[in-house]
């Protein structure tokens, strides 16, 4: 029996509203390509690059609970702010986070990266020393690598120290796109 | 022990089973409706959900009492239930027919046993009663269905 997309979306706008959801998720079209975008009732926990449903599933249920679904109205306050980034209407994200399963230096090195402003770009040294541990440039990079929501913590600001863009989660030419969208790359 | 899938995975799997279930014993329009309320009462449950053995038994005994809600909330309607166009049809689906005249528990009963295989401890959750009253329901209704097949 075929479920028509009309019963379909309405119970997934039905269950989002009920708060018992662990894991909002949809797909966002973006200029970057479609982006998984994942909230639970706390904030954003999820922005992922190339999504592979099973695999992101999989991973949200892990880190959140299983009660993941794709609930599109959940998350139309991300789809939103990300959509204005894009168009260059909005600089920075008012978006609260979900940030679990961190170690403690993981959360200071991510809320020194939100203070890195729009069209700016730090080393991952810099980073480093901000969140009190400078000469960790490398384990900033491995944090930078698994950043949970990229875009909105923009771990595509951080360079290395003779200003390469040596690596990024969702490639380089993403880094590219999004540093050049910004204006910190001509 | 299985781990349990993510909902959405759950959802995708079971949602065409249980509104054709649903759609069987409520007809088209109230199905719609139960379908929302099998799956959020799914969703609720979830949670608390230690093994995925048997998830579909699980989502079809959620689908069953809804029916039986729905059916004693409704006054009775005009609406006809859809006629399947399947030869081959699932047992419950049959037993969905046979049973019509049945008292909404002991049908319930009936269907779940006979039609999904389910144990009367399963029942029993189903019906929010105990597993003696699920067998007892079971037993009843199969005695009124003989005598209803009596010439």
């Amino acid at each position: 029996m075929n479920v028509t997309a009309d019963l379909d979306n309405r119970f997934r706008d039905a269950a989002a509203q009920t708060g018992l959801l662990d894991a909002a998720y949809d797909i966002v079209e973006s200029p970057v390509g479609p982006l998984l975008v994942a909230a639970s009732g706390r904030g954003l926990l999820r922005v992922s690059f190339d999504p592979e449903p099973d695999r992101e599933l999989e991973y949200l249920g892990r880190l959140a609970g299983p009660r993941v679904l794709r609930a599109p109205k959940a998350v139309d306050n991300v789809r939103r702010e990300l959509d204005e980034y894009f168009d260059r209407r909005r600089n920075t994200f008012d978006l609260t986070l979900d940030l679990r399963n961190l170690t403690p230096f993981s959360v200071r090195v991510l809320g020194e990266l939100a203070r890195v402003p729009y069209g700016e770009t730090a080393t991952y040294g810099e980073l480093a020393a901000r969140a009190g541990k400078p000469g960790a440039a490398r384990a900033v990079g491995t944090i930078m690598n698994r950043n949970p929501v990229p875009i909105v913590l923009p771990c595509h600001r951080i360079v290395g120290s003779t200003g390469a863009l040596v690596g990024y989660g969702g490639g380089l030419e993403r880094k590219e796109h999004l540093l050049r969208l910004e204006g910190a790359m001509m | 022990m299985t781990v349990i899938p993510p909902f959405e995975t759950f959802y995708a799997e079971h949602r065409g089973l249980v509104l054709g279930v649903l759609r069987k014993r409520l007809g088209a329009q109230r199905a719609e409706d139960a379908f929302q309320e099998t799956f959020l009462r799914a969703l609720a449950a979830y949670g608390r959900l230690r093994d995925a053995e048997n998830l579909r038994g699980w989502v079809l005994t959620i689908a069953e009492r809804v029916a039986i809600d729905t059916h004693r909330r409704a006054r009775p309607t005009d609406e006809l239930p859809e006629v399947p166009h399947e030869d081959r049809r699932p047992a419950y689906e049959d037993l969905g027919d046979l049973t019509d005249g049945l008292p909404p528990t002991e049908r319930a009963a009936v269907v779940l046993r006979y039609g999904y295989d389910l144990t009367y401890d399963q029942i029993a959750a189903a019906l929010g009663s105990n597993s003696t009253a699920a067998r007892q329901a079971t037993s009843s209704g199969v005695r009124r269905l003989r005598k209803k097949g009596q010439p």
